[in-house]
């Protein structure tokens, strides 16, 4: 009890025992009333007091060490995560471009080597060439076959090359999907942090941010109002519609 | 016929690069946004401008706005290869003075069959 209280208490008292001596019950009874509500008040606000306290710590102790080790740790790796997702994507994009513009070039020429053979050929074959020609189309056949089985050496190491540069996916897959666990979690913190803070949480989100550039449509997130081209045909139909 | 391609990603620059070789165009150049794509235009007689939207710097529709405004550039044709896809965005782009649209991710056939259209339209 607060000095305060107690001098107060004191001085109710004694006015007290100066009325019930004079006689004088109406004052006595209401400095009683006065006493009893005094009493119940300082009850409240201590209940009230331990009600907050409780309710902080709780809070404190079960919110707030997942926000705080979401917020100190997971964001942060997050985000690398998904630096990380965006260098794999590149490095198998880049390899395997250049796989096929090294192999372009060399499917080209054996491409343009056996049409050029095929034609002498043909023509062998309706005994329309002289035997020096043969003789020269001889080795040049010779020639191509070695030369078919070293290009198309390099064109199953640019394949395997190729096939190998996609087990990106794999990877990439399985962080993206820890990334939207974790969001999920955040997601679920912050529902419980405003619902607790007393505001009331609604599904569809008021708050509209404008963005400005959206980007890519994602499949099931950003598709389901009518506003976006989910593909080419979308694209096509809407700019004939405005005279294209 | 004289190419710029304007993308901030260098994968998605060599891989329309390399379709456009697919498709007889070798004389290709490449800029990272549109602020580096527009002295390059103003200076270089180019003969056909594909770019996308979303870049930092410039963004594709401030270079196609850009491009529309100067007197020397303003017929050069403008194709859009873009992940962005909002209806308001297109109509934009459109009105604008874009030729051509093409959304990303999108397929060798679209990106000839939009290039042909292009280039059908002016010579038409």
């Amino acid at each position: 009890m607060t000095k305060q209280n107690q001098e107060a208490q004191l001085l109710l008292a004694k006015n007290l025992v100066q009325a019930l001596e004079g006689n004088d019950e109406v004052a006595a009874d209401k400095i009683l009333d006065e006493m009893a509500g005094m009493r119940e008040s300082i009850l409240f606000q201590e209940v009230g007091r331990l009600t907050r306290q409780l309710h902080d710590s709780m809070n404190s102790f079960s919110l707030d060490a997942k926000m705080t080790a979401l917020t100190a740790n997971d964001i942060p790796d997050a985000k690398e995560r998904l630096h990380y997702v965006i260098t794999m994507t590149e490095q198998a994009a880049n390899s395997t471009l250049g796989v096929v513009e090294d192999l372009l070039p060399i499917s080209n020429v054996l491409n343009e080597q056996a049409s050029e053979l095929s034609s002498k050929w043909d023509r062998f074959l309706a005994k329309d060439m002289p035997f020096e020609e043969f003789k020269m189309m001889s080795s040049d056949i010779t020639a191509y076959f070695s030369q078919t089985k070293n290009d198309l050496n390099s064109v199953q190491t640019g394949l395997t090359d190729i096939l190998l540069a996609q087990s990106f996916q794999d990877i990439t897959g399985q962080i993206i999907k820890k990334v939207i666990t974790l969001v999920e979690d955040l997601e679920q913190g912050m529902v419980s942090l405003v619902s607790l803070s007393g505001g009331n949480v609604q599904s569809n989100s008021a708050v509209i941010t404008d963005i400005e550039l959206p980007g890519p449509v994602v499949p099931g997130v950003d598709d389901k109002s009518n506003d976006v081209a989910k593909k080419q045909d979308d694209v096509d139909d809407l700019l004939s519609s405005l005279g294209f | 016929m004289k190419i710029l391609v304007v993308d901030d990603f260098s994968t998605m620059r060599r891989i329309v690069k390399n379709l456009l070789r697919d498709l007889g165009f070798t004389n290709t150049f490449e800029a990272d946004d549109g602020k580096t794509a527009l002295p390059m235009l103003q200076s270089g007689d180019f003969d056909f401008l594909v770019t996308d939207w979303n870049m930092p710097g410039m963004t594709g529709i401030d270079l196609l706005k850009a491009v529309r405004a100067d007197p020397k550039l303003a017929k050069l044709p403008v194709l859009m290869v873009t992940a962005e896809a909002k209806r308001e965005q297109i109509i934009l782009a459109a009105q604008t003075g874009v030729n051509g649209y093409v959304i990303k991710p999108f397929t060798a056939i679209t990106l000839k069959e939009k290039i042909d259209k292009v280039f059908e339209r002016i010579d038409g």
